[in-house]
């Protein structure tokens, strides 16, 4: 006996559910993060990024570009340096809901100029032109702009028949960080927000366990796991194995998120009309609400794969596993609905049904976290949806060793009507 | 059904089914069923299956396609679980709690295509509790044993089909297992690997590993096997050594005489019949003593006597049927073409 065949001989006869797992999960970590597709499947979500953010920024150039404030003026020299200092006057107090004035370099000195005539040949870049005097000032220009402008110029015309500048009188202010019903208000945001990118999240990397298994069972080796392997322990090493390369994504994307967002804040802020750094703190803190919505993420991850696992398992085609994975995804979206609906609802029966419910818990408590100080509830559904992925897991991997591992049929069980199961006739098998 | 065991042979007399250790075999059982029943869907696949396999033996499981092999051997190895009846590997009822010692290459050959040869087999070794490490130097020895060394790092996909099942069975043993369960695993071998095969195995069970095999070609079980269970219709009418399977059937008895009629006639088993010059006919349980005796004084000028004894093919015939003779061959045929 050589040393090795010793040492075989004294090893424990079998693996630990834990070791068993460790080992499925390592060949697929590493399989699947050194696979050309996993770049691919990497890149992906990063390209509509790109390209809304450089469509963005086009966007906001181009709309800076062609969409005109500018009001010219072709008015007399003194009239119109008083409705710019007017305009300049009524500014900090009044600001974008004035226009920008400007002269129009055409009329300067041309008595015969003609602002319509200037307009209709569709000359300078002016939402219109200010003509006649302080008194009896004209606009010129399309009905829409006219409509928008014609108050504000009212107003600097005003302002400059009173003479002297209106002497505003200085309000004191005192502010407060937060009312409690605004905070609250404004925390909800940052729970929708929470759940939103959960849910992207799961729904974008759970996917990727759907065809897990069955490619193994198309590959053959399934047989050689199950025989070596207790079933749930290589279920559980899959989703492991999954959740971990999710977290390489998700880490991948972050941080080119973030570089896009350190070059083009200005521009997200402008496009999507949010402004992120403003996004309300959450009611555990940065920290803490962080941590736990990386453990929610793992916990919805680890639920949805366990079922998507499941079906996998079931089917032996990649089609049959879109189909199959359909009706959880529906469900899937609904319990996000069913969360989001429910959000800032705490204690009420929708609400905690979506805590309860596992496949809606972990967005119903992200949500909590955002809103409630409450801690000792966040271990509570932790140890709860924990049993959860323990029990689909160990339900998943019995339905696959009592429907699934059928020789003679390719896998697959044989339909067949109730009328006829209860035959013992013996039948073919192999 | 009533067995009983004559040196781990399960034999129906109608008492208690009894497996295990005999005064004429002392080895102790590396495999014991007793009335394995598996049903799916209501359809009984597997009905009752009794086998008893020694320590160090090579057994096979014989039986045309859709007998039950798979999933007898599926039972044994705890892939799946019985719905009656008891299995024991080495005395575990749990296959899994001794991983370790076991090694199964099934019927449908599985590997990672991308997974380069060493890789693999580290990687089956892993599954069995072997560190990777020490997995890939084991693969490198049995590559280099099995002049497959240059394939180590080439991928499983760029192999051909015989070197991936070369691969896939070194995979199989790299952790030195104690029992090796092989699924149908002459198919798709050529003559000269099935011959390499048929020697690897011989080489396990000089080492003291049990095999066991599942095959539709007698020849092999023929060749290879000391005890053989015959699957017909999810049943095994017959579970035991390959002589005994012989022993089931009479020697058969080739007579050929210058006289073609005469008072010696009578002296010949009621079975005798007569083709072209010969006489066929099976063995009397007194032996052939007497009956040269009377051929002698009757003067039947005995020209040529022969004494074959039945082949396993016979025995499966006998034991199995027609039926499933007919199903065996016409597998072996298909397997052939």
């Amino acid at each position: 006996m050589s040393a090795f065949d010793q040492a075989a001989a004294d090893a424990k006869p079998r693996l630990s559910r834990l070791e068993a797992a460790w080992v499925i999960a390592r060949r697929d970590f590493v399989a699947v993060l050194f696979s050309r597709a996993f770049l691919f499947f990497l890149l992906g979500p990063l390209f509509p990024v790109l390209i809304g953010g450089i469509a963005g920024s086009i966007g906001k150039s181009v709309s800076q570009q062609t969409v005109s404030v500018q009001v010219g003026i072709a008015m007399s020299e003194a009239d119109s340096a008083a409705m710019m200092a007017a305009s300049d006057n009524l500014r900090p107090q009044l600001g974008s809901f004035l226009p920008r004035l400007t002269n129009v370099p055409e009329a300067h000195g041309n008595p015969d100029f003609d602002a319509r005539e200037y307009m209709e040949a569709r000359r300078g870049n002016y939402a219109a032109i200010l003509t006649g005097t302080i008194e009896q000032p004209e606009l010129v220009g399309t009905e829409r702009q006219v409509g928008r402008w014609s108050g504000p110029v009212q107003m600097l015309a005003a302002e400059t028949r009173a003479n002297a500048g209106t002497d505003f009188p200085q309000v004191t202010t005192q502010i407060v960080a937060s009312s409690a019903a605004a905070e609250r208000t404004s925390r909800v945001r940052t729970a929708q927000a929470a759940q939103m990118v959960l849910f992207l999240l799961t729904i974008l990397l759970g996917g990727m366990v759907l065809s897990n298994l069955a490619e193994e069972k198309g590959n053959k080796i399934i047989e050689i796991l199950a025989a070596a392997l207790p079933m749930d322990a290589v279920f559980m090493g899959k989703l492991f194995a999954m959740l971990a390369v999710s977290f390489v994504g998700i880490i991948v994307w972050g941080t080119f998120g973030w570089a896009f967002w350190a070059v083009a804040e200005d521009a997200i802020v402008t496009v999507t009309q949010t402004n992120y750094r403003d996004l309300p703190g959450p009611a555990v803190g940065w920290p803490v609400f962080i941590s736990l919505g990386v453990i929610y993420f793992s916990m919805a991850y680890l639920l949805l794969g366990s079922l998507f696992l499941t079906i996998g398992a079931m089917a032996s085609t990649v089609r049959e596993v879109q189909t199959m994975s359909m009706p959880v995804t529906m469900l899937q979206i609904m319990v996000f609905f069913l969360s989001a609906a429910n959000i800032g609802q705490t204690g009420t029966p929708m609400e905690l049904t979506s805590v309860i419910f596992p496949l809606s818990s972990p967005f119903a408590m992200i949500a909590r976290a955002a809103i409630e100080e409450t801690l000792w509830t966040h271990a509570a559904a932790l140890a709860w949806q924990a049993f959860a992925v323990l029990v689909l897991v160990k339900g998943g991997s019995m339905l696959f060793r009592k429907r699934v591992m059928k020789s003679g049929s390719g896998g697959r069980a044989k339909k067949r009507r109730f009328w006829q199961r209860r035959s013992d006739t013996a039948q073919p098998a192999e | 059904m009533d067995m009983a065991v004559k040196d781990h042979t399960l034999v129906s007399n109608d008492s208690d089914i009894a497996i295990g250790e005999t005064d004429a075999d002392p080895r102790p059982l590396a495999i014991e069923a007793r009335g394995l029943v598996k049903r799916f869907d209501g359809t009984l696949a597997v009905s009752g299956v009794d086998l008893a396999v020694p320590e160090g033996a090579i057994y096979g499981i014989l039986g045309p396609n859709g007998a039950g092999k798979t999933t007898t051997l599926r039972m044994l190895l705890g892939i799946i679980d019985p719905d009656e009846g008891v299995r024991r590997v080495f005395g575990y009822d749990q296959p899994h709690d001794i991983g370790r010692l076991i090694g199964y290459l099934p019927e449908e050959r599985g590997l990672y295509p991308a997974m380069k040869c060493i890789e693999a087999i580290a990687f089956m070794g892993a599954l069995r509790g072997l560190p990777l490490a020490e997995g890939r130097r084991r693969g490198k020895e049995l590559l280099e044993r099995h002049d497959l060394a240059h394939a180590a790092d080439r991928q499983i996909r760029q192999l051909s089909k015989g070197m991936a099942q070369t691969v896939q069975l070194l995979g199989t043993l790299v952790h030195s297992p104690r029992l090796v369960v092989l699924d149908e695993p002459f198919s798709g071998l050529d003559a000269i690997n099935q011959g390499k095969l048929e020697r690897m195995i011989r080489a396990l069970a000089d080492d003291g590993v049990t095999v066991i095999f599942s095959t539709h070609v007698i020849h092999h079980a023929e060749r290879l096997c000391e005890g053989v269970a015959i699957i017909a219709g999810g049943k095994v009418p017959y579970a035991g050594s390959v002589e005994a399977a012989r022993d089931r059937i009479p020697a058969q008895v080739r007579l050929e005489t210058r006289a073609r009629e005469g008072g010696w006639t009578a002296a010949l088993p009621n079975d005798a019949r007569r083709e072209g010059d010969f006489f066929y006919f099976s063995l009397p349980e007194t032996g052939i003593e007497p009956l040269l005796r009377d051929l002698i004084e009757g003067e039947a000028g005995i020209l040529s006597l022969s004494i074959e004894r039945a082949g396993l093919h016979d025995a499966f015939v006998h034991i199995a049927g027609e039926a499933a003779a007919r199903q065996l061959e016409a597998d072996q045929s298909g397997a052939a073409s």
